[in-house]
C-alpha cells in the first residue's frame, strides 16, 4: 500500500486497522464454507477435526493423508459395499433426493421464468393502472415468511389433493421463483428504449417478430439470471417441502435437514461440498451473463 | 402534404387516415394497456389463486369459530336465555347439551364423533378440562354396543339430566364451566389473537391477562424482536466498512472481493448451517483454535502490594464456550446468513457517491473524519435504510436457522407457528400468530416500497 507523503502514522495505523477489520468480515463470510470441504474427506464418523487429520507432522517431518478418504462420498451416492462400520447408515435417499430436487427445480424454473417474464413485460408499461400494486404483489412471495406460505399452501393443497405430490411442490416452488425473475427482467428492461420497437414496427415487423428480434435478446440475460435465482431457491428450499411434500418426496435439502436433526454424519458434508461447488459454478455463470449484458447494452465497467 | 389537410374543421390535428391525432393516440395507448394487461393476466391469476388465496384462507382460520356453533346450537341458544349467570343454569340447558351431543353423534360416516372430538379440543382452549368433560359425557350420553359398534337404544341416560351430569363429573356443577361457553358462542372469535399475545377472555368476555405461568408468547415475541434487531445492528456494523472498501477499491480488486460476499449468498442455507455447526460446536474449530492460541497460565504469583495471588489465566477444556444450540448460535449464524443482504444495497448506493465530494469537503477545511461523517454518511443513508429494512424483514420470519441451531433459548416466533401447525395442531392459534407476524412484515414491506421502491431491489 502506497501512502501519500503527508500521511500521519496515526492515519496509517487507522488504515491498517480498517483493512484488518474488513478482511475479518470477509473471512467470517467465507470461512465456514471453506471448512466444510476438507472435513468432507474425513475417514472418521465425526463432524470435527481429529488428530489423525493433521496433514503435516512436525515430529516426524512428513506428510500423512491417512485420515482422509472418499468414504462419505461413496455413501452419498449409495455405494455401500465395503462399508462395515456400525455407525454407517447407508441409504439411497440421497440419490433419490438429488433426482427429486433436480426435477422440481428444473420445472419450477421453467414455469417461473415464463410467468415472471410475462409479468415483467406487462409491468414495464408505465401507463398500466395499478402497476405498482401488482408489482408488489408479484414480489410478495419473496417477502412473506416461508413458514406462513408453507402453512397456507399445506391447507390449500390438502383441499385440492396436491399434498405429497411432485406437481404440488413444483407449483409451490414456481411461486417462490417468480419474484426473482420479475426483478431481474424488470431491471434489464429498465434501460430499454421503446423507440427501437417503434422502428421495428415502421420497418414492417409484427409485434411478435419485434419481440423476438429486438426485446428478447436484450432481456435474455435478465431471464437467465432470474431463472438461476429461481433454480437455486427451489434447489435449496426445505420449509415448503417439509409441509407440502409427502414421505415419498425426499429432496436433497430435506435429506440434509433430517441428517442435521437426526443421524448427523459426514455424508452431509459430502453433499454440502458438492452444493458449494455447484453454487460456485452458478455464480460464475451469472457473472459471465452480467458482463455480457453490460456489453450488449453498451455499459462498460469502469 | 399541405398544411390544411392535417387540421380538420374543428381545428384539431388529424393523422393520415383522417382521425384526430388525440383520438388516435389514446386508441394506441388503450391498445398497449390491453396488451400489457393480457401479459400480466396469467401470472397474476397464478399468484392470486395459488399464493394469495391459500394465505387468506389460512388467516381466516384465526378468527373462525363456526365449528363449535355447528355442534352446540341448542346449548348456545339456551345460554342466551340463562338469566343470572352467577348461579347454575336450569335443567333445560343441561338437557340441551345432551341433545346437541346426541344430534351431532348421529351424523353419518363418523363425522359426528370427529366433530365432537374437535369441539372438545376447541373448548379446552378457553377453559381447561372441557375436553375430558365432554369425552366422559359423550360416553354416558350415547351407549355404544362394543361388538356391533352401534348405538344402543334407548339411551340409558334420560331426563332430568342435571343431577346425573353433576354426579358423573362435578365440573358440570361449576358455574365457571358454563360461563366459559359465552366466549365461544359467536361464529367469529378474537380468542386466538388474544392467546397469541398472552391475553384471554374472562367469563363476561372482558379481556384479561393470562395467569403468569401460562404466559409464553410475550417472551417469544420479545425475543424475536431482540434477535432481529441485534442481527440487523450487527450486520450494519460489519457491512458498512466492507461496503465502503468494495465501493472505493478499483473495479478489478473489488470484483474479486465481491465473490466473498456473493459466495455465501449463493450457497445453500443448510450448507451454511452445517458449516457453522462444525465451527461453533463444543469440539468445533473455533473452540479448538481458542484452546490452542490462548495462553495458559496458572499458578501463584507474588504481586507487589497484593501479596501472593492465585492467578488462573487458562482457557482449558472446561472453558470451551457453548456457542451452538443456543441464543448465541442463532445470532452468529443469522448474522452471517443475512450479511450479504446488508452489504449489497449499501454497496450499490455507495457506488453512486462521487469521490469528489469528500475531496471537496477536505478542500474546504474538513478533517477526513469530519468529511466522512458530514458528507459521506448522509449520502449513504438510503443504502443503510434499504439494508436494515431488508435484513429485519427477512430475520423476523426466520424459521430454519433457529430450529436447527437455536436450541431452546434461540427459538423465534416462526418456530412457534410451525409448532402449532405440526405438533399441537392448534391451527387457529398458529394462524393468529402467523397473521400478526405477516402484518408486521407487510407493514415493513410497505415502508420499504414507499422509501426505496420495490423495483430497486437488486440481487447479485
Amino acid at each position: 500500500m502506497k501512502f501519500p507523503s503527508y500521511t500521519t502514522p496515526r492515519q496509517k495505523l487507522w488504515h491498517y486497522t480498517y483493512i484488518g477489520f474488513c478482511s475479518l468480515v470477509l473471512f467470517f463470510l467465507v470461512a465456514p464454507l471453506v471448512v466444510v470441504i476438507p472435513l468432507s474427506f474425513t475417514n472418521s464418523p465425526y463432524l470435527q477435526f481429529i488428530p489423525e487429520m493433521k496433514i503435516f507432522s512436525f515430529d516426524t517431518w512428513s506428510f500423512n493423508f491417512d485420515g482422509y478418504g472418499t468414504r462419505w462420498y461413496k455413501e452419498l451416492f449409495g455405494m455401500c459395499e465395503g462399508i462395515t462400520q456400525a455407525t454407517t447408515v447407508c441409504t439411497d435417499r440421497w440419490i433419490i433426493g438429488m433426482k427429486n430436487s433436480a426435477i422440481i427445480a428444473v420445472f419450477a424454473t421453467l414455469f417461473a421464468s415464463t410467468l415472471g417474464t410475462l409479468a415483467a413485460l406487462g409491468l414495464s408499461n408505465r401507463h398500466m393502472p395499478f402497476n405498482r400494486a401488482i408489482m408488489a404483489l408479484m414480489i410478495s412471495p419473496m417477502i412473506v415468511p416461508l413458514i406462513i406460505t408453507a402453512s397456507g399452501m399445506f391447507f390449500f393443497f390438502a383441499k385440492v389433493n396436491l399434498v405429497a405430490t411432485l406437481p404440488g411442490l413444483i407449483i409451490a416452488h414456481t411461486i417462490l421463483g417468480i419474484p426473482f425473475v420479475v426483478i431481474t427482467v424488470t431491471a434489464s428492461l429498465s434501460g430499454f428504449d421503446n423507440n427501437l420497437l417503434r422502428a421495428g414496427t415502421s420497418l414492417g415487423g409484427s409485434p411478435l417478430r419485434n419481440f423476438f428480434k429486438i426485446q428478447a435478446p436484450l432481456i435474455a440475460p435478465g431471464v437467465i439470471s432470474g431463472g438461476l435465482f429461481a433454480f437455486i431457491t427451489s434447489f435449496d428450499e426445505v420449509v415448503i417441502v417439509l409441509f407440502v411434500g409427502g414421505p415419498e418426496q425426499y429432496t436433497l435439502p430435506r435429506q440434509m435437514w433430517s441428517g442435521i436433526r437426526n443421524e448427523i454424519s459426514p455424508t452431509i458434508l459430502a453433499a454440502a461440498t458438492i452444493l458449494v461447488i455447484f453454487s460456485i459454478l452458478l455464480l460464475s455463470t451469472l457473472e459471465m451473463l452480467r458482463r455480457r449484458a453490460e456489453k450488449i447494452r453498451g455499459i462498460t465497467p469502469h | 402534404m399541405s398544411q390544411s389537410s392535417t387540421i380538420n374543421s374543428k381545428g384539431q390535428l388529424i393523422t393520415n387516415d383522417g382521425v384526430p391525432l388525440k383520438e388516435s393516440l389514446s386508441k394506441s395507448l388503450r391498445q398497449t394497456k390491453i396488451r400489457s394487461f393480457l401479459l400480466i393476466l396469467v401470472p397474476l391469476l397464478f399468484v392470486l389463486i395459488l399464493f394469495v388465496s391459500p394465505i387468506a384462507s389460512l388467516l381466516s382460520r384465526s378468527i373462525d369459530d363456526t365449528l363449535i356453533n355447528q355442534v352446540f346450537p341448542e346449548t348456545f341458544s339456551q345460554y342466551e336465555a340463562w338469566e343470572d349467570k352467577s348461579v347454575l343454569p336450569s335443567e333445560e340447558m343441561f338437557a340441551s347439551v345432551i341433545n346437541d351431543i346426541r344430534n351431532t353423534h348421529k351424523l353419518p360416516d363418523g363425522r359426528g364423533k370427529l366433530l365432537l372430538g374437535k369441539s372438545g379440543t376447541r373448548m379446552n382452549y378457553e377453559y381447561s378440562g372441557w375436553r375430558s368433560l365432554l369425552k366422559k359425557t359423550v360416553k354416558e350420553a350415547i351407549k355404544v354396543d362394543k361388538k356391533s359398534k352401534e348405538v344402543v337404544k334407548p339411551y340409558i341416560w334420560e331426563a332430568p339430566f342435571k343431577d346425573k351430569m353433576i354426579k358423573k363429573d362435578k365440573k358440570w356443577g361449576k358455574v365457571e364451566t358454563w360461563q366459559s361457553l359465552g366466549v365461544m358462542k359467536d361464529p367469529y372469535t378474537m380468542g386466538y389473537y388474544l392467546n397469541a399475545v398472552d391475553l384471554r377472555y374472562d367469563a363476561n368476555k372482558n379481556i384479561i391477562e393470562k395467569k403468569e405461568y401460562l404466559k409464553i408468547y410475550k417472551t417469544i415475541w420479545m425475543r424475536t424482536l431482540k434477535v432481529s434487531l441485534m442481527v440487523t445492528i450487527f450486520c450494519l456494523i460489519l457491512a458498512y466498512p466492507v461496503s465502503y472498501l468494495l465501493a472505493t477499491l478499483p473495479m478489478r480488486t473489488s470484483n474479486i472481493l465481491m465473490i466473498c460476499v456473493l459466495m455465501p449468498f449463493w450457497t445453500s442455507l443448510l450448507v451454511r448451517i452445517v458449516a457453522w455447526m462444525i465451527m461453533l460446536q463444543q469440539n468445533g474449530v473455533v473452540n479448538d483454535t481458542l484452546l490452542t492460541i490462548l495462553p495458559c497460565f496458572e499458578g501463584i504469583v507474588n504481586i507487589p502490594f497484593f501479596g501472593e495471588t492465585n492467578i488462573d489465566l487458562c482457557f482449558g477444556e472446561e472453558d470451551r464456550i457453548p456457542m451452538m444450540y443456543n441464543f448465541t448460535g442463532t445470532i452468529i449464524v443469522m448474522t452471517q446468513v443475512l450479511l450479504p443482504f446488508m452489504i449489497l444495497p449499501i454497496y450499490s448506493v455507495m457506488k453512486g457517491i462521487p469521490p469528489s465530494y469528500m475531496k471537496a469537503a477536505q478542500n474546504l477545511g474538513a478533517t477526513p473524519t469530519w468529511a466522512f461523517i458530514r458528507v459521506y454518511i448522509p449520502q449513504s443513508v438510503p443504502g443503510i435504510g434499504a439494508g436494515c429494512i431488508l435484513v429485519f424483514i427477512v430475520a423476523i420470519g426466520y424459521y430454519i436457522t433457529p430450529e436447527l441451531v437455536g436450541g431452546k433459548d434461540g427459538q423465534m416466533i416462526g418456530n412457534f407457528v410451525a409448532r402449532e401447525m405440526q405438533k399441537t395442531l392448534n391451527w387457529g392459534l398458529g394462524a393468529a400468530i402467523g397473521a400478526i407476524l405477516l402484518a408486521a412484515v407487510l407493514t415493513l414491506y410497505w415502508v420499504y416500497d414507499r422509501l426505496i421502491g420495490i423495483d430497486n431491489l437488486k440481487m447479485g
